[in-house]
């Protein structure tokens, strides 16, 4: 399973070990790209203190999946994993994971490159940030 | 029957994530935002989807569609 959606905090190592230990590409790859997103405790000059995120449940996957299908025929990569958070979420809490592996690290680097800006752009998640003042705002941008 | 979803920002300023709306002549997405919507102008920047693929504004619905509108998308 290449996408996962995780309504619990999640450890981003221990599922890139989990999901490397799960390839049949042993001797295959020789690039792993990895980026993770993490909660800040502060946005727009605001302290954060928490975060709700929202998300379109099925199409989300379906985005989420369309993107890895497009990677996959663009850079000669191997295989990927993209792991991102729904629900509350705490500073200092990872949000999304993506990981790529590939033969060579261009194709991984691109790769991870072109799925967390994708992501960015199209997956149908949105953030409800609490501030330290208890004011809630969706974040625009 | 048209279900109609609406999330983040623009479920709260409607009041509502839902509606199913009838249609008896062919529609778009726009004119389905209208006729469930008829007093709140399609807010600048909404995204819509059909069936869960982005769409524009003007493409023809048809019944049993699922349409979605949403905010721009702040993932990641």
């Amino acid at each position: 399973m290449n996408v996962k959606i995780c309504t619990e905090i999640f450890d981003p190592f221990a599922e890139i070990q989990i999901f490397q230990n799960q390839l049949e590409l042993s001797g295959k790859f020789g690039a792993t790209s990895i980026f993770i997103g993490t909660m800040r405790d502060f946005n727009e000059g605001d302290s954060v203190q928490a975060m709700t995120l929202e998300h379109y449940e099925g199409m989300t996957q379906k985005q989420l999946s369309k993107m890895i299908e497009t990677a996959k025929a663009r850079w000669q990569i191997l295989d990927c994993l993209i792991i991102h958070r729904v629900g509350e979420i705490l500073p200092n809490e990872p949000i999304v994971l993506i990981s790529v592996w590939s033969a060579h690290r261009a194709q991984a680097f691109e790769a991870c490159r072109f799925l967390i800006e994708e992501l960015k752009a199209n997956a149908p998640f949105w953030k409800l940030e609490q501030l330290t003042t208890n004011e809630k705002r969706w974040v625009a941008k | 029957m048209i279900y109609l979803r609406y999330f983040a920002s623009l479920r709260e300023t409607l009041g509502r994530s839902t509606d199913e709306i009838e249609i008896f002549e062919s529609q778009t997405a726009l004119s389905v935002w209208n006729l469930a919507n008829p007093t709140i102008p399609l807010p600048e920047n909404t995204l819509v989807a059909v069936n869960m693929e982005y769409v524009p504004l003007d493409y023809p619905v048809k019944n049993c569609d699922e349409i979605a509108f949403f905010p721009p998308v702040t993932g990641g």
